[in-house]
């Protein structure tokens, strides 16, 4: 049975991460990482909070983020797997990796629960 | 242009040494002349003992493969005017143990080609009396392409994956695999999917894609490994919500 | 180095080759793939750095304050751009891979690679201009 492995489901978030990733986070990471500290744009405090109270925001990074994560982690996993000839490393590598999504994905959620 | 060339040739014969060692050799250049054509000259009328696989020469039986500065080719379609002034390297398929001189050890990759179960599996089989199976060209069209393969090892020898986890069935076999799942006469893709749905089928890939540029054919089959992983996610998905599963 | 080597007529020793650690230094492209590949510690820094960010924008004006201080940093600014020219990477390899995973058919004939992977283009561009759009207070 194709359902007893995880692997298939973890291949979807990899891929639905990666469209994500590929066409949101470039614009995000230029526009805060470099555009706003260099002061080639201004938004407000805020402007910014009050895009971050609207649920549909809210929801957006919530989707961004953990689909990032899990991403992200499914590629490293491979990386570390192939890469490094580490393979005997198997189980702490697929901890490491999925449980480090994990646990960002609960940071996620807490913090957005969080916002004033 | 100069009408000679220089070849430095991998040499491997274990009742001597235990090691590969190179022997340079220099050969004429012609403009129509091949690798091959250079190895057949060596071993015509400078050293008898070179051993190495050929047959064809015109690229669709698939034995000749070797790296050639460091690149999987097939030496009856890597011309030697290509590589000139030279000197050309020429070494045994990389990813595969090494008999003698040229020549690969390729068991493991028959292996692997049989256990995909390269062949029509049918839940009943027609009677005779019904007559052929029919097929449409569109239906042909399908799975065409990856039933182009000449099994010359290319893409084993251009995956990075195959290299580092010898277990994994590789490039050619999943791509054969995927030549009879999309064929319409076809009813063995459920079989076909449990025996590869793990780390050493289709999700040791992790899409380099170099065996897609390797490939003296056009196969594809990167393509046909990433088609396999999207169908078998959603089989994952459907065996959820179905789960009586679908017929 | 020569030991004697172990051969019978009948029982070659075959060479097997161990795949150097530093495989993927041996060709460009297998560079290209590795360096695809750690994009992804660049895509984790992004969400890190986002999360950080949101954190900061719930410490009210002055938490954001310390937040866009850190950000001016020559270290975090530097980070930044190498993880944007990584994150870049990681969007052109996928648009370039993606027409490879799927079969789209119009009309019974193959969508060409080339419009799938354009219109993957049109969509970055079309996504980007709309964040940009929101962010700015359009």
């Amino acid at each position: 049975m194709a359902k007893k492995s995880l692997e298939p489901f973890l291949w979807t978030l990899f891929s639905a991460g990666g469209v994500l990733a590929a066409l949101l986070i470039p614009i995000h990471l230029f526009l805060f990482g470099l555009a706003v500290p260099l002061g080639w744009a201004h938004p407000s405090y805020e402007h910014l909070l009050s895009l971050l109270r609207h649920p549909a925001t809210q929801g957006y990074f919530f989707v961004l983020c953990t689909l990032a994560l899990f991403h992200s982690a499914h590629r490293f996993r491979y990386t570390l797997y192939d890469g490094l000839q580490i393979k005997h490393l198997n189980e702490v590598i697929n901890v490491l990796c999925y449980g480090g999504a994990i646990v960002g994905s609960v940071w996620t959620v807490y913090l957005l629960w969080r916002i004033p | 242009m100069s009408d000679t060339i220089i070849l430095h040739v991998a040499r491997y014969r274990p009742e001597i040494e235990t090691e590969p060692t190179f022997q340079e050799y220099q050969t004429p250049c012609r403009k129509d002349w091949v690798v091959l054509d250079a190895l057949n000259y060596i071993k015509d009328k400078v050293d008898g003992t070179l051993s190495y696989r050929w047959s064809c020469r015109m690229g669709i039986c698939g034995s000749c493969g070797m790296t050639v500065n460091g690149e999987p080719k097939l030496t009856c379609a890597a011309f030697l005017t290509d590589y000139a002034p030279g000197p050309v390297r020429v070494e045994p398929l990389r990813n595969f143990p090494i008999m003698r001189d040229l020549v690969i050890e390729m068991s493991d990759f028959m292996r692997k080609l049989v256990q995909v179960k390269p062949w029509l599996i049918r839940a009943e089989e027609k009677p005779l009396s019904e007559g052929e199976y029919l097929q449409t060209p569109e239906e042909l069209d399908e799975y065409k392409q990856f039933s182009m393969c000449i099994n010359c090892m290319l893409c084993y020898a251009a995956c990075p994956v195959y290299g580092l986890e010898p277990h994994f069935i590789g490039p050619a076999a999943l791509a054969l695999a995927q030549r009879y799942n999309l064929d319409s006469r076809d009813q063995g893709g459920r079989e076909r999917m449990e025996l590869l749905s793990d780390h050493t089928g289709i999700w040791g890939c992790t899409f380099v894609g170099e065996c897609t540029k390797a490939c003296p054919k056009s196969v594809d089959p990167a393509a046909a490994i990433q088609r396999y992983k999207l169908k078998a996610a959603l089989e994952w998905f459907k065996s959820f919500l179905m789960p009586r599963g679908t017929s | 180095m020569n030991q004697t080597p172990i051969y019978t007529e009948f029982h070659p020793r075959w060479y097997r080759r161990r795949t150097s650690t530093y495989w993927w230094l041996r060709r460009p492209s297998y560079l290209a793939f590795i360096l695809r590949e750690l994009s992804s510690l660049f895509v984790a820094w992004f969400v890190i750095f986002t999360l950080v960010q949101i954190q900061a924008l719930s410490q009210g004006a002055e938490g954001y304050q310390r937040f866009q201080d850190w950000s001016k940093q020559p270290v975090v600014l530097i980070v930044n751009l190498i993880a944007l020219f990584f994150v870049v990477f990681h969007a052109i390899t996928w648009f370039k891979l993606a027409p490879q995973a799927m079969v789209i058919r119009l009309h019974g004939k193959r969508v060409p690679a080339a419009w799938i992977a354009g219109s993957n283009y049109v969509v970055w561009a079309l996504a980007s201009a709309l964040v940009a759009w929101i962010i700015l207070g359009g």
